[in-house]
């Protein structure tokens, strides 16, 4: 995958939690153009670690002058967004990967439906704004516990298909009256924790929804964990992956190749083959399917992580 | 007349799963024929299909319809043609939500214009249950003239439209609702193969 | 470099010819001495120099003939060129990639000025100089997939990604090995792939598909096919097959050297950034086989391919009836030497 060192031009905070990063060429060149629910991938040296990070691009499509994300600082996470938020400076150069979109628009719906809870509005942001210019049928859902921590309210048009739920007004979202007697041809996307999304499923369930007519991004990063061993069939190396490790990062930084892009369990890259397992594997994918799951026979290395007395993996 | 099982057959080749209950959501129901008996066997295992079902019965020679309407659902109408429901299918469609299901029964010409017609509408595949019966007779485009012949029990066939002779493909377009018919005799023309039955 | 466009046919007379410049670049499509299904992608990030491989879109010197020949085609049957209402922005995207790549590797051929949306475009060859308003398509005479297609060489599909599928949703085909568009658009990989024999039992379509899902921008790819037609004609349409179809009955041992061509196609595959769709553009080469055992280590390879080949693609790929012709010619080429690995010329 292609990177390039970007400036940081803009660093503004949306919310005390949530920091918009503006990202341009240094010598002002176009970036390539995207499509609404792409991410990219920043890099982040932090002391002797380099951090991988995917984040969804928040910025218009169609301009190239640049790239923004938001991030939200996860307290309890592995260091990335603490990074951005303590270590980034305007002005500081970082290398970003090119755009990937895994949570496309369905371009032949009729109508789409976007909803988002909490910082789940980044991609929201990208897929509006490209509806925008395509003119394109569609409302928005934005769902936050309070006005303090919607991050997402600075950077959404006033328009009278655009709703904010606040719970904390009184105005909790009810997703049942939100996918109640839509038409035929919409298409509804999701992103946000992983309770919304399940909510929306099984409120679509519920009223007769195909399944293929939802679609949802869940921001994944690696969770931490316990350390564990990993053995890597090929070299008969044994590798220890950290608390505040991906397995992902362990093989890197073990200098093993290997695949990868989307780094939240979502795009299939990195997929690789168990070769023993004596113990359990913490699966946090939405790659692989139950069946694979159970089977222990395949694990993502960005998300997922592992309990028990061996691993052997086939790298 | 019990649903048809063909034989295995190529990807583009449209597999037909059969009619199951989606409970009690809106529903469009569409039947030719001994369809008419898929349906039944449908509101039978499920009776709370019926009461947000609009049903569509088409006879053509079989006595279905008065059976169909005993059951009770919401919206009864009997019809001469495809052809003829057309427009008020086309209606039924668009005023279709999210959560309305489409049970085609019938005859494969049936199922493939009213799964092409739904589709256009914007309805996914998944919202569409389909049972084959009756005749295993085929709609078929002519590749060259474009024209489409309905009802084509052998292989090959003459194009009713350009009047070529077509060999009959399991190749299959879900937009034209048709199979694929090519010319037997282009290389050689005039060296035509005897006609056999089309088998399922 | 200059290019000496041919004035030539692709039907009636088939005055089609190779320079002798145009012989050695081609795409020959056997790296080795037998043929067999396999997923055979590579990056499209240029080539040898020279070779069809080196530009990410080849403009040779059949250029102008076979645009005059598309544009035959479309007048008899103007459903060869069709776009699904949802795909325009995927046409501006492909008009944008030719657009760019045209104008920065054959700047005297044509160039490309923007001003935010207002562009200007000159096609010289074409003798075409146009100015207008970047995804506003009343500015353009056609549909913008249509009016850049009837601009470039080889058929172009545009493929919609979605449900872990692609799906064929637009496309330019008028010089295809026997299929057709208007009846396989809207298929996905799978359908449309349905009628190919063996490839879907070796597991060849799940292992492109998951190939093909992961191309990114930065990323094209590419891969040869091939097939045999005789005569050099581009529109091998399964529409016209009742017109060709005869000519494939015409060949002698006398002329089967001259009339006898083999065809390949440079596929190339293009992650679309504003629409994430994929263009797929299938580029078409005719070498007669008299021409083409002129290159010796070729005539040699290419008796072993067709002698040695499986009976299933040959009857797929419609030369069955021709194929002990083919093979009787060829083999007076091959005189049993080893042959170097790789596809070009051996120097």
């Amino acid at each position: 995958m292609s990177t390039e060192m970007l400036r940081v031009t803009e660093i503004e905070a949306l919310s005390p939690l949530v920091k918009r990063f503006r990202f341009e060429h240094p010598r002002g060149a176009k970036l390539p153009l995207f499509s609404g629910g792409a991410h990219v991938v920043v890099e982040m040296p932090d002391g002797d670690v380099l951090r991988r990070n995917a984040y969804s691009l928040i910025s218009d499509p169609q301009d190239g002058s640049g790239y923004e994300i938001a991030v939200r600082r996860e307290d309890g996470g592995r260091g990335g967004s603490r990074f951005m938020h303590a270590c980034v400076r305007q002005g500081d150069m970082l290398r970003i990967s090119a755009p990937l979109n895994l949570f496309s628009l369905d371009m032949r719906a009729r109508k789409h439906v976007l909803i988002a809870g909490g910082i789940g509005i980044t991609p929201i942001l990208a897929q509006m704004r490209q509806l925008l210019r395509m003119q394109g049928r569609f409302e928005v859902h934005y769902a936050a516990r309070a006005r303090s921590e919607a991050a997402g309210l600075r950077l959404l048009p006033r328009l009278p298909h655009i709703h904010a739920h606040i719970s904390d007004e009184g105005n909790r979202i009810d997703l049942g009256a939100i996918l109640d007697r839509q038409p035929i041809g919409t298409h509804v996307y999701t992103c946000g924790p992983e309770g919304l999304i399940t909510a929306v499923a099984q409120c679509a369930e519920r009223l007769g929804w195909p399944r293929g007519s939802l679609h949802s991004e869940v921001f994944l990063a690696p969770p931490p964990g316990r350390s564990f061993e990993v053995t890597l069939a090929r070299s008969g190396r044994t590798i220890t992956v950290g608390p505040h490790q991906s397995l992902l990062e362990a093989l890197e930084e073990a200098q093993v190749e290997i695949d990868w892009s989307c780094r939240g369990g979502a795009c299939g890259r990195c997929e690789t083959e168990v070769v023993s397992c004596h113990g359990r594997i913490e699966h946090h994918d939405h790659w692989l399917s139950e069946d694979e799951h159970s089977s222990q026979a395949k694990i993502m290395p960005c998300v997922s992580r592992f309990r028990g007395k061996e691993l052997i993996i086939n790298r | 007349m019990p649903a048809t099982k063909f034989t295995p057959s190529i990807a583009s080749r449209p597999v037909y799963g059969g009619l199951k209950s989606h409970g009690a959501v809106p529903a469009l129901m569409l039947a030719n024929g001994p369809g008419g008996e898929a349906l039944l066997e449908l509101i039978k295992a499920d009776p709370s299909v019926l009461p947000h079902t609009y049903m569509i019965y088409i006879p053509e020679g079989c006595d279905l319809g008065r059976s169909l309407e005993a059951c009770g659902p919401a919206s009864f109408f009997e019809a001469a043609s495809y052809a003829s429901i057309l427009p008020r299918f086309r209606k039924l469609l668009a005023d279709a939500g999210m959560n309305t299901r489409l049970y085609l029964a019938g005859t494969e010409g049936l199922i493939g214009q009213a799964t092409s017609e739904a589709l256009a509408a914007g309805m996914l595949l998944e919202a569409i249950d389909a049972e084959h019966r009756g005749s295993v007779a085929r709609r078929m485009q002519c590749v060259h003239c474009k024209g489409i012949t309905e009802n084509v029990t052998t292989d090959p066939f003459t194009c009713s439209h350009c009047g070529l002779t077509l060999f009959v493909r399991d190749h299959y377009s879900r937009r034209h609702a048709a199979f694929q018919g090519v010319c037997v005799d282009a290389e050689t023309p005039g060296e035509i193969p005897p006609r056999q039955e089309i088998k399922a | 470099m200059t290019i000496q466009f041919n004035d030539e046919t692709f039907r009636d007379d088939y005055s089609y010819h190779n320079s002798p410049a145009a012989i050695r670049r081609f795409p020959f499509p056997f790296d080795k001495d037998d043929y067999m299904y396999a997923v055979n992608m590579e990056p499209h990030a240029g080539g040898r120099e020279g070779s069809p491989f080196e530009n990410r879109f080849d403009v040779d010197e059949h250029y102008v003939a076979e645009m005059r020949d598309r544009e035959i085609t479309l007048k008899e049957d103007p459903l060869r060129c069709q776009s699904l209402p949802h795909m325009e922005l995927a046409g501006w995207d492909l008009l944008e990639l030719i657009m760019e790549c045209k104008a920065e590797d054959y700047p005297e051929l044509f160039s490309l000025h923007r001003d935010g949306d207002r562009w200007h475009w000159i096609n010289r060859p074409l003798g075409i100089d146009h100015k207008f308003t970047f995804l506003d398509p009343t500015t353009l005479p056609y549909g913008p997939m249509e009016y850049i297609t009837r601009q470039a060489q080889g058929d172009f599909a545009l493929l919609d990604q979605r449900e872990g599928n692609l799906w064929m949703e637009a496309g330019m085909v008028t010089s295809q090995a026997d299929w057709s568009l208007d009846f396989d658009i809207g298929m996905n990989f799978f359908e449309w792939h349905a009628p190919v024999p063996l490839a879907h039992e070796m597991g060849i379509f799940q292992r492109a598909l998951k190939f093909l899902l992961a191309i990114q921008q930065d990323t094209p790819s590419r891969r040869l096919n091939w097939t045999m037609t005789v005569n050099p004609r581009l529109d091998t349409s399964p529409e016209n097959y009742h017109k060709w179809g005869p000519e494939k009955r015409t060949l002698t041992p006398e002329n089967v050297g001259e009339k006898q061509y083999l065809r390949v196609e440079l596929q190339t595959f293009f992650r679309l950034p504003r629409s994430n769709g994929l263009a797929f553009p299938i580029r078409c080469y005719l070498i007669s086989l008299q021409d083409l055992v002129t290159v010796p280590k070729w005539g040699r390879r290419l008796h072993r391919v067709i002698r040695d080949l499986p009976d299933e693609l040959a009857e797929y790929k419609g030369f069955a009836v021709n194929r002990q012709l083919i093979v009787d010619y060829l083999a007076r080429f091959d005189d049993g030497k080893p042959t170097s690995p790789g596809i070009f010329p051996d120097e």
